[in-house]
């Protein structure tokens, strides 16, 4: 089972308290009636399927119901941090482990399991 | 209104009425018949709101504040469940504070069941994934979350009793799950 941190909280709980919400940081128009009809797809449908980091919108559904912006690994499933919805993406340089190395992939956990 | 006298008049059940269950290490009752109401107000508030209901809208996470019957529960930064077991009109306490703010009466949404006994959080984490350790967990914290597939609100009134408190149509499913897992945590 998956912990993760709520920033409102301030502690880590189950993730089954959690919810996810979809990509963060992701503006909406001001000039809708104004995009084409390309810009406003890409707006609204196109989201990128990173492997590796990703931001992402999380719900704490069954704790304090708010929404919240989490940095996530898609390959270890690894939080590297979460924090309040509004704040900017946080600096991740001293945040992001070393990928290759640090990534648990099925051969270097399981392969040679007994 | 001749013809009612002597009639059968509808009598209020309440949800779980009749209920006991548990073990040894957990007993299990209903909770007297309370008022609630689902407060929501911003920071501004509080302090009329508080003057209000007679005690101070906890501010902090996983906190709730007590006073003769009646609990504030934090249950997010701008989100309180307050229960009166006194059955006190709470939307009128409120109502008298004068500023800005969202009440709801839940009373009837709600029901709610007391875990007692040395292995309450024993039988409360055979489905909820919480920490119950005193050190997290102490007396006075509330924290609203999940009891297997049921939303919980969580109050600890005493280091060995639980307030759990649930919607009425979960009641049945956190009722007998509680009495299974009561019975678990006594071996």
């Amino acid at each position: 089972m998956l912990l993760i941190y709520c920033p409102y909280c301030e502690e880590e709980r189950s993730e089954l308290e959690f919810r996810q919400a979809g990509d963060a940081h992701i503006a909406r128009p001001t000039n809708m009636t104004e995009m084409t009809d390309e810009d406003f797809e890409a707006f609204f449908f196109l989201r990128d399927n990173v492997k590796g980091l990703t931001f992402e919108r999380w719900r704490h559904l069954n704790g304090c119901g708010r929404f919240f912006n989490a940095a996530r690994d898609t390959v270890s499933d690894k939080f590297l941090t979460t924090y309040k919805a509004g704040l900017p993406r946080p600096d991740l340089g001293t945040l992001r482990p070393a990928t290759e190395a640090t990534v648990e992939t099925y051969e270097a956990t399981e392969s040679d399991a007994k | 209104m001749a013809d009612l006298i002597g009639a059968d008049l509808a009598t209020r059940t309440l949800p779980l009425s009749g209920f006991h269950g548990g073990s040894g290490a957990a007993s299990l009752s209903v909770a007297k018949p309370a008022t609630r109401i689902s407060l929501r107000a911003k920071p501004d508030a509080v302090s009329a709101l508080s003057g209000a209901l007679g005690l101070s809208l906890p501010v902090k996470a996983k906190t709730s504040a007590s006073s003769n019957g009646r609990h504030a529960l934090w249950l997010g930064p701008d989100e309180w469940l307050v229960i009166d077991e006194n059955g006190a009109d709470l939307m009128a306490a409120v109502a008298s504070s004068n500023v800005l703010h969202s009440a709801t009466d839940i009373s009837h949404r709600n029901t709610a069941l007391i875990v007692k006994g040395h292995g309450a959080d024993v039988a409360i984490n055979g489905g909820c994934p919480q920490d119950l350790s005193l050190a997290a967990f102490p007396v006075g914290a509330c924290s609203r979350t999940v009891l297997a597939k049921a939303e919980i609100v969580l109050l600890r009134t005493a280091e060995d009793t639980f307030r759990v408190e649930c919607w009425r149509s979960f009641s049945p499913y956190v009722s007998t799950l509680l009495a299974e897992a009561a019975e678990d945590a006594g071996n």
